[in-house]
């Protein structure tokens, strides 16, 4: 029997179907979350024969409408799904598209304590997006460019208007961009890991979300953790996953 | 709202349009938050009524009263004594300060980051919306925090009766010599308004008065620690909420029914909501009418409230005043030595305040704690910490959340609010490693 997990980010929607005894992954598949959610949320789950569906996400109950469904937020869907690829995990850092989320986990893999930014998308992808984009770099090239830059440079204003006014005045006198944009991907993981602390991290962490396929974001924070980080190969299905793994639980019941 | 009031609005001086749109929004919200809740107790209907005419019928009562020489003196703060208002044959009422209103008004007058408590009761009365200050006799600000102690020098220009009373910060001697002194001054100012002298018997009518009233609370308060719990937060809310508006007397005989009616639901084992629902005990920042946005997502989220550790709720209501007195100067002492156990976090330190949440938080069987902060409240966030820390390290469960009156981040909301739901809910499921 097969149930499926679906991630509506504000970004990507991303799909996950698991066989529900062997939770043995059959298929996953991504599409954009444009600006008609639902319909592409029908798009992507077109074809796809489940038991049981749970969604997760900003749209989790966008989907109730039209598709016979549960839901579970991020949060207990980025610890499910991290928890499952990484069982030794006991912390996870997670960056979306808007949203940044800092869980740690007691031994069971339990949510134990969470933060998460509030109405303001400081520090998110949808800042690192904004950001490349006033670069003129492609999101998907802006953590090698980032790699190339130099430590020096410090950018401290988390607003998005404000973060990119001090790059602007960076560039204008005469730093490189690439510096600038290392400085900006340390002002992310330095607002992340405030989060991860108020969360008081206890062993190895997770690194999920579609900012964890950025290798500048991973560095520094694995950096600024002194240990290594755990990174699942499509990190940024995580949520996803978590979310079959939810419909199978409930399946088991 | 019928428009049976448009003269006594008209006269009071409101803007009839923008009091219009107001009462309209309310009506709704008061629709889709309340009147949309399932197997509400029958004695909620007296409080519907109550809310329906909250600017009608209720006010043309405290107008009728004025007629007769009963003053109305409008407060903000739970540190005003209702005790002297009532002695004096007053009506005290609390002023509006829940909904954002005019708010580019407020802002040529007062910094955006001012905590949306005190621009709210600045758009009411900039807006001309409210009529409670308008009908208000004499208004009572309050040295409570900064934002509202500066702030009341400049609604000293606007309205032409405030007062404003000193508090302490520190719980000393020196500190409690201040409220006293601070109560006596403000005795004299209730005489001299209402031209009546308070005696003793005076004295110990009103503390009778508003003692019963907050016994009817407490009783409604007790009921609340059964499981499952037989009144939804918001409606308990909200009864709190109507403590500020309400004749005293009324109002005590409708908690007593309302009660009544609660007891048999708890004898039979009727709750609002199952056993299995999350029980959250609210901690912060008050909440006037019509905030109603933080404890309406968290019942939406399958949670149920069975407390408020708020002005509006346990912290304002807490103790009674010892009535016992024989003097006036005994009976002062009293309501000195009652309102001074006020744990509010403009006093410095504060430690009975986390001990009052651990306690309520056991006593009424909480599964776990949400601290609501006000944004720019700086008392109440900054002890925010320092009380989530004491708490998760005693255990608890607690989520805190920054917010205002907007409704722009109740998606952001609602997210955590529901994974704190979702994590009280699997801290009692033992295998969720899905391996």
């Amino acid at each position: 029997m097969a149930v499926c997990g679906i991630d509506v980010g504000s970004r990507t929607i991303k799909v996950v179907v698991m066989d529900q005894d062997t939770k043995r992954i059959r298929e996953f598949r991504k599409v954009e979350t444009t600006y008609t959610p639902v319909d592409q949320c029908l798009k992507v789950l077109n074809g796809l024969a489940a038991e049981r569906t749970v969604a997760t996400g900003y749209g989790r109950k966008l989907l109730q409408n039209h598709v016979k469904s549960d839901s579970i937020t991020e949060i207990l869907a980025h610890a499910l799904g991290a928890g499952h690829v990484f069982p030794e995990s006991r912390s996870v850092l997670d960056i979306g598209g808007q949203d940044t989320k800092a869980i740690s986990l007691d031994s069971l893999g339990r949510v134990a304590k969470f933060e998460m930014n509030d109405r303001c998308a400081a520090g998110t992808g949808k800042f690192l997006e904004f950001m490349a984009t006033s670069f003129q770099i492609p999101v998907e090239r802006f953590g090698d460019f980032a790699l190339e830059g130099k430590p020096g440079l410090s950018i401290n204003s988390m607003c998005t208007v404000f973060a990119e006014s001090e790059a602007t005045s960076l560039m204008a006198q005469g730093h490189r961009p690439r510096d600038i944009a290392l400085a900006l991907h340390q002002s992310v993981v330095k607002r992340s890991l405030s989060m991860l602390k108020r969360v008081s991290v206890d062993g190895p962490l997770v690194f999920s979300g579609g900012v964890a396929m950025n290798l500048c974001v991973r560095q520094l924070v694995e950096k600024e953790m002194k240990s290594p980080i755990l990174v699942a190969a499509e990190p940024d299905m995580v949520g996803a996953l978590g979310a079959a793994l939810y419909a199978a639980q409930l399946e088991d019941r | 709202m019928g428009t049976q009031y448009e003269q006594m609005w008209k006269d009071l001086g409101l803007d009839l349009t923008a009091h219009d749109a107001l009462l309209q929004v309310l009506g709704k919200g008061y629709q889709d938050i309340f009147l949309s809740q399932s197997d509400r107790p029958q004695g909620m209907d007296y409080f519907n009524f109550v809310m329906s005419e909250v600017h009608g019928l209720r006010v043309k009562e405290l107008l009728d009263g004025k007629k007769e020489g009963h003053k109305v003196i409008g407060s903000f703060c739970v540190f005003v004594p209702e005790e002297i208002v009532r002695a004096a044959d007053a009506t005290m009422v609390g002023l509006c300060a829940g909904a954002e209103f005019a708010t580019e008004e407020v802002e040529k007058v007062l910094p955006r980051n001012t905590c949306a408590l005190i621009k709210s009761a600045f758009g009411f009365k900039l807006g001309k919306v409210c009529p409670y200050i308008e009908s208000s006799d004499m208004i009572v600000g309050e040295n409570t925090c900064d934002g509202k102690k500066k702030s009341y020098e400049v609604l000293d220009t606007m309205v032409p009766n405030l007062y404003v009373m000193d508090l302490p910060q520190t719980k000393s001697n020196e500190g409690r010599a201040l409220l006293r002194a601070e109560y006596e001054r403000y005795k004299k100012a209730v005489e001299e308004l209402t031209g009546v002298t308070i005696d003793a018997a005076r004295l110990r009518n009103g503390i009778e008065i508003v003692n019963n009233k907050r016994k009817a609370v407490h009783r409604l308060a007790e009921l609340r620690k059964a499981d499952p719990v037989p009144i939804s937060g918001l409606d308990a809310l909200l009864i709190n909420q109507v403590f500020f508006y309400d004749d005293p007397i009324r109002f005590t005989d409708s908690v007593n029914k309302i009660c009544d009616e609660l007891e048999v639901r708890v004898s039979e084992g009727k709750g609002v909501n199952s056993k299995a629902s999350p029980r959250i005990l609210l901690s912060g920042c008050p909440m006037a009418v019509p905030n109603w946005k933080l404890p309406w997502v968290i019942e939406q989220s399958g949670a149920v409230i069975v407390g408020e550790e708020s002005c509006v709720g346990e912290r304002g209501t807490r103790n009674q005043t010892d009535g016992s007195g024989t003097t006036v100067d005994e009976l002062m002492e009293a309501i000195v030595d009652r309102y001074f156990k006020i744990d509010c976090a403009v006093f410095t330190p504060n430690p009975d305040r986390l001990e009052h949440v651990k306690q309520m938080s056991s006593d009424y069987r909480a599964d776990g704690v949400i601290h609501y902060g006000l944004q720019f409240c700086q008392p109440y966030q900054i002890e925010s910490l320092p009380v989530e820390k004491a708490l998760e390290g005693a255990g608890i469960a607690t989520l805190r959340v920054d917010t205002d009156y907007s409704m722009e981040d109740v998606e952001q909301i609602k997210t955590r609010v529901e994974a704190f739901v979702e994590r009280i809910r699997m801290s009692t499921c033992s295998a969720c490693r899905c391996s």
